[in-house]
């Protein structure tokens, strides 16, 4: 079996608040193999965001990883030296954002931006950095790139903004990318090519990618595999096709079914009955959707069982469909 | 970035008129018979009635305005009493004092406020993070002669560390040839240390008095603008991109943290404009704070109001410096169209 | 307002400092309205062959030049600091206030020339226009107190301003208008209530400021003239005996004035986390 890209297990994350811990990740575990492209697919407040932020390491100062590993190669990003971490973010491991205009700095030209890292990561010299970033940006589809090199973020579209993320990320090639809902806030056509971009310049550097959308249907789209999360836990992980013709945990069907689609009317779209636990509950079931869930039995109120490692199609619950 | 310089001069003009306008007022609304004022108590009733004429009080208040934006034009801001000599001159001569000593005021604040402010936002809860607040509460309570008066007691009387609060220099010195007017850099140019050095330990306790006082806005503003800004989207790209910490500190944290300070730099003008006076009293700094004071005393009148038009003059234009350099580091202000 | 009621004392209670602050400014108000009558020596008795001696039991703060006892003159002089800050504050309120929300209800002209005035106010090195209104109006208390007003007007109308605009378009304000109300009516009943916690708030900051803008007048002698008590002016009498180490003539009265001034902002930054707890510093 090779060595896959990047391999979360068991990774718990909780939050300090005011008002009580948020145990907002427990045992998160999933693996992206070499070039694979793996969507994080699950309602907002799901933890999508927070175990991307808990792998790269920039989770909020209240967050803390209570346990796991996410191995990256044979290193352990979350044992990391904050030096380790430094040199390995951005170099193996890159990340783009939603809001792209507010996740670039607003006072410093675009072009400088790409060769900060250029410069840090990519054995390039002060020198040959800036015509690099030019390079880079003609890469990434943005017309006149040595005019736009000096431009600022203001200056830009939100879609032009996300291609300047994606060419910082890709300044290094990195083995792999974690998109976290890169296309939310564009409008569809810019969505589309956003998405075609990434794939295109994934396909060419062999790069993996990490997918976090709550958009089911954009998920199917794009990724060969889809793991889906649910209040802090991975309740179902399996290729896409595979998910869509058979899903097998409960919450993966009512999100199907909740999905519109073209052929859809919108009397057939439905809801996902219940609400989010609150997480801050310490008397949590150990199955955290058994509250909202049409097919709760007797065992629900046990342990889930151990995730079949290697297996392909991977769900955690007691009464899966069949 | 020329046509923002312009833009920034004509949002001035109306602020400039106002002042103008404002010290005429003043002028007008002195208690009693401003030609007696003007004219001083020991004057004869002829004297009174030349000032009057000449002030044009005989005058529409119309053409009074006229004449007095007539004379600011010439540069005619009146005689002080006192001393015999015009206005404009005194204040000329003595500008570059004041300047030195607020400026340098300014730098002993900013050195010691802005790393404050940084490393406070940098270790959260920590005791410099506690030190810096306590700071900034207290520090605006301070009333700024009183922090001048306790330094000279500790560091003249007590220590014996600063030299008396009598002014620019010692008594064996005598000051550089003039060049600017600041005695720290007229020593330099006539390469004369001794003078040098003697300056300085005379700048040392006021300059410190007023960095004292400006410390507590600059620290407050300067920490509380890093915490916003480390928490910002941007620096957390920068952090996922692996930029080293000092990397994301200086060049993505602090640039944009320090708009704000700029900003707050405007009102911080304001204050030490004012405690300038107070400061030149303490130590006998012969600034035109001082001169103002002196001239209150002896009910002369001409050099206040020529003080007060000065001060305001001077803080248009130090607020349209700020912009020019607030311009300079935000492109968004810059590139508006 | 029962409400306003308990939360100030779950603030008070979480932040002990802003007790402390209310503690001080009882004392404060005590000391300026019965100090007169309680100190023990009469603070402008001068008694030469006692001059300038060291704090001691018999003069707990010492004696100045004029063998007067500065303890009784530092808690005398209480009453006129606390007077005219507070004369200041009320007086900025009310014309700052009303030329605020008139200005932020109104807008128009109104808002036009308010907000000129305010502008060309603020073109000023506040403390510098300070100087320049006491030397023109005359060299009283009374003008101390309405150069410190002046000086502040601007502050208060923009904070005026800002909530009455906000409530111009509220809710509330709209249903009071169609049920007949008049302008004046909606200002007075509607708008006011709603302003005056957060320009409370403003007061109390203000206050700090006006003391020590008083003071300021004062110790380059303007305004209080010797031998009143005040504060700012005891220290610039005792500013000359500092370099030759008597020092206590200036520094009770100094440290007077910035317990004060501390009181007065800890008890403003207190009532803006009781009137906003999103603004808490």
């Amino acid at each position: 079996m090779t060595v896959p890209a990047l391999a979360v297990e068991n990774l718990s994350v909780e939050f300090r608040t005011r008002s009580g811990i948020v145990r907002a990740l427990e045992n998160v575990s999933f693996a992206v193999d070499k070039g694979e492209t793996v969507a994080l697919v699950g309602e907002s407040g799901s933890g999508k965001s927070v175990t991307a932020y808990a792998v790269m390491g920039i989770l909020d100062a209240a967050g803390r990883v209570t346990a796991g590993r996410a191995m990256l190669g044979g290193l352990d990003l979350l044992a990391a030296t904050p030096q380790q971490l430094a040199d390995v973010r951005g170099r193996e491991i890159s990340m783009i954002f939603q809001n792209p205009r507010t996740a670039l700095n607003p006072i410093r030209a675009v072009g400088r931006q790409i060769a900060d890292v250029l410069i840090r990561h990519g054995n390039v010299t002060r020198a040959e950095a800036p015509a690099r970033a030019v390079d880079l940006l003609r890469t990434v589809g943005i017309t006149d790139p040595a005019r736009r090199a000096k431009a600022y973020p203001f200056e830009m579209s939100g879609g032009m903004c996300q291609r300047v993320m994606i060419a910082i990320a890709l300044a290094a090639r990195p083995s792999l990318l974690i998109a976290d809902e890169p296309t939310t806030g564009l409008d569809v056509t810019t969505q589309a090519v956003i998405m075609d971009l990434i794939n295109e310049l994934a396909a060419e550097i062999g790069m993996a990618t990490i997918f976090i959308t709550h958009d089911l249907a954009l998920a199917g789209q794009r990724a060969r595999r889809i793991v889906v999360m649910h209040a802090g836990h991975v309740v179902e992980n399996a290729p896409t096709r595979e998910l869509f013709r058979h899903p097998r945990h409960p919450y993966t069907a009512e999100l199907i079914a909740a999905t519109p689609d073209s052929a859809a009317s919108l009397d057939d779209l439905a809801s996902i009955p219940g609400t989010l636990p609150d997480l801050r509950r310490t008397d949590l079931p150990p199955c955290r959707y058994s509250e909202r869930c049409p097919r709760k039995i007797a065992t629900c109120d046990q342990p889930l069982p151990a995730a079949a490692l290697g297996s392909p199609h991977v769900v955690a619950c007691w009464n899966p469909l069949t | 970035m020329l046509s923002m310089i312009v833009r920034r001069l004509i949002v001035a003009v109306p602020s400039l008129i106002g002042v103008v306008i404002v010290t005429f007022l003043l002028t007008r609304a002195l208690p009693g018979d401003p030609a007696a004022y003007f004219a001083g108590p020991a004057a004869t009733k002829e004297a009174i009635e030349q000032i009057r004429v000449r002030l044009g009080l005989d005058k529409s208040l119309a053409q009074q305005f006229v004449l007095y934006v007539g004379d600011l034009a010439r540069g005619d801001l009146g005689v002080s009493l006192t001393t015999g000599q015009t206005v404009v001159t005194e204040i000329e001569n003595r500008l570059p004092a004041s300047a030195e000593l607020t400026l340098l005021g300014l730098v002993v604040s900013m050195a010691i406020a802005i790393p404050l402010g940084i490393l406070a936002a940098t270790r959260p809860g920590s005791i410099v993070d506690h030190a810096c607040r306590v700071i900034a509460t207290a520090g605006v309570s301070l009333p700024v002669f009183f922090t001048g008066l306790i330094l000279v007691y500790v560091f003249y009387y007590l220590l014996g560390w600063a030299p008396a609060p009598l002014g620019r220099l010692n008594v064996f010195f005598s000051a550089p040839p003039q060049v600017t007017g600041f005695y720290l850099i007229d020593s330099l140019i006539a390469g004369d240390g001794g003078v040098f050095i003697a300056s300085l330990s005379q700048l040392f306790l006021p300059a410190l008095t007023l960095g004292i006082f400006s410390l507590a806005p600059i620290a407050r503003m300067t920490r509380a603008s890093m915490l916003a800004v480390l928490s910002s989207d941007f620096v957390r790209t920068a952090r996922a991109s692996g930029l080293s910490p000092m990397t994301v500190i200086v060049t993505y944290a602090f640039r944009n943290a320090m708009l704000p300070v700029i900003t707050t730099l405007g009102m911080v003008f304001s204050f030490l404009l004012g405690a300038n006076v107070l400061v030149e009293k303490v130590f006998a700094w012969p600034g035109i704070g001082s001169y103002a004071v002196e001239a209150l005393i002896a009910s002369d009148f001409a050099p206040v109001q020529g003080f007060v038009l000065t001060m305001a003059v001077l803080y248009v234009a130090l607020n349209l410096l700020i912009d020019v350099l607030y311009g300079l580091i935000d492109p968004r202000v810059r590139l508006e169209s | 307002m029962i409400a306003m009621l308990r939360h100030a004392r779950y603030v008070v209670g979480e932040n002990p400092v802003t007790g402390l602050a209310v503690g001080l400014f009882v004392l404060i108000v005590v000391a300026a309205v019965f100090g007169p009558a309680l100190v023990p020596i009469d603070p402008l008795a001068s008694d030469t062959v006692a001059a300038l001696k060291p704090p001691s039991a018999a003069h707990w703060f010492g004696t100045d030049q004029l063998g007067r006892d500065i303890f009784s003159r530092v808690v005398v002089a209480t009453r006129l600091d606390f007077t005219i800050a507070v004369a200041s504050v009320v007086l900025v309120f009310a014309v700052g206030g009303f030329a605020g929300i008139a200005a932020g209800f109104f807008g128009g002209w109104l808002d036009r020339v308010v907000g000129r005035i305010a502008d060309t106010i603020m073109a000023f090195p506040l403390f510098v226009l300070a100087m320049g209104i006491v030397a023109a109006l005359g060299n009283t208390v009374t003008n101390i107190v309405i150069a410190t007003a002046i000086v502040n007007f601007p502050l208060y109308v923009r904070v005026a301003r800002a909530e009455a605009n906000v409530r111009r378009d509220a809710g509330f304000v709209e249903a009071a208008r169609l049920s007949g109300n008049g302008d004046l009516r909606i200002v007075g009943c509607q708008v006011l209530p709603n302003v005056f916690p957060i320009m409370v708030v403003q007061m109390s900051l203000t206050m700090g400021y006006a003391i020590l803008n008083a003071a300021g007048l004062s110790f380059i002698g303007l305004g209080v003239r010797p031998p009143t008590p005040e504060w700012g002016i005891m220290v610039a009498e005792g500013s000359g005996f500092m370099v030759s180490g008597e020092w206590w003539i200036a520094f009770f009265p100094g440290a007077a004035l910035m317990i004060a001034v501390f009181c007065f902002n800890l008890l403003g930054d207190g009532l803006r986390d009781i009137v906003d707890p999103r603004r808490r510093t």
